[in-house]
């Protein structure tokens, strides 16, 4: 079955509260490397059967009105994964 | 239904038979906690509350509605993200929006759901902090020409519970901006921001003034012996004797 994945991040203005304290934790393991984190969602939405432009199109405005809130957060990527 | 209170003297608010015709909606997601208490507060300041579902496709004849706090739907996705979409909500979307102006209280998780249904701006993100966090809290009345809040003075600092995770209030500079020139910041935090939220901002309303959504929680501070220590315990009580003010005033 074929997956249409949809990737949102918190908008770039918006301080991510739960990034922070993971950056925060990252060094206390050894991981020093890493300045900032930010963290999002990746949602998989299962078509079965052939994944057509009408179904995509679909997929990108589920994103914007339920998958995430523009308000706050951006959709970086909408794209088909085979299985 | 006579429900008397377990502490503290019997009724809070002066009698006013034309009250009690009030009818206020009180709205049921699966998840919602405080939609007992916010019936309570209703009956206590004198009024009807009616019960409604997420499910149900009419309002009936309700003179308002309060959507109370609690975890719709687990808070999963973001916290009132799933509710706004219930068949109910679409309803309150339109009354709110009409020439009537239906009177809306969101309280914490019904003031993210006013958000995610784009009835209030902004969006409301986890606590600066991190923790959930219940304390009680001192806020400023800043705008008292709303449908909520007419029976308190501008200025008016009143104690009631705050309890959340997801409480950073949070809008873009013109919006914040936007809503200070308009007056529709209608609560501020005192003394203490207990989430980070831009510019102390706890409660803001639309600009009609029928729709008033705050992260702290008035109707758990209306019964004396049940409310914070500080103050009268009952500083809650006027976002509801304020609703049925408005709501027979305008019958009048």
């Amino acid at each position: 079955m074929p997956r249409i994945v949809v990737d949102v991040m918190p908008k770039p203005e918006i301080l991510d509260p739960q990034g922070k304290a993971i950056v925060g934790a990252l060094p206390r393991l050894g991981f020093t490397a890493f300045s900032s984190v930010r963290q999002g969602k990746r949602f998989e939405l299962t078509v079965d059967g052939e994944v057509t432009e009408e179904i995509l199109a679909q997929a990108r405005d589920a994103a914007e009105t339920l998958l995430s809130n523009p308000v706050i957060e951006d959709v970086v990527n909408v794209e088909v994964v085979e299985a | 239904m006579t429900e008397l209170p377990l502490i503290g003297e019997a009724v809070a608010v002066a009698a006013n038979p034309q009250l009690a015709g009030a009818r206020i909606g009180v709205v049921t997601f699966p998840g919602t906690l405080d939609d007992r208490d916010a019936a309570r507060a209703v009956r206590l300041a004198g009024a009807t509350p009616v019960e409604l579902w997420h499910a149900d496709t009419t309002l009936g004849d309700v003179d308002a509605v309060v959507i109370p706090g609690g975890f719709s739907y687990g808070d999963y996705l973001r916290a009132g993200a799933i509710a706004r979409f219930a068949p109910l909500m679409s309803k309150i979307i339109d009354a709110a929006n009409s020439e009537a102006k239906l009177p809306v209280l969101g309280i914490c998780n019904g003031f993210q759901i006013l958000t995610e249904s784009h009835l209030l701006p902004g969006s409301m993100i986890k606590n600066d902090h991190l923790k959930f966090m219940c304390r009680d809290q001192v806020l400023r009345v800043e705008n008292n020409s709303t449908a909520w809040t007419g029976d308190y003075a501008v200025g008016q600092e009143i104690t009631v519970p705050l309890k959340n995770q997801d409480g950073q209030y949070i809008a873009d500079e013109k919006t914040l901006d936007a809503l200070e020139a308009e007056g529709r910041v209608v609560f501020r935090y005192v003394g203490f921001n207990p989430n980070g939220s831009r510019r102390d901002i706890a409660g803001i309303s639309n600009a009609a003034g029928n729709v008033v959504g705050l992260m702290p929680h008035p109707e758990h501070a209306v019964e004396a012996g049940f409310g914070p220590e500080e103050g009268s315990g009952t500083e809650g009580l006027g976002f509801f004797t304020s609703v049925l003010n408005k709501i027979v005033g305008g019958n009048k």
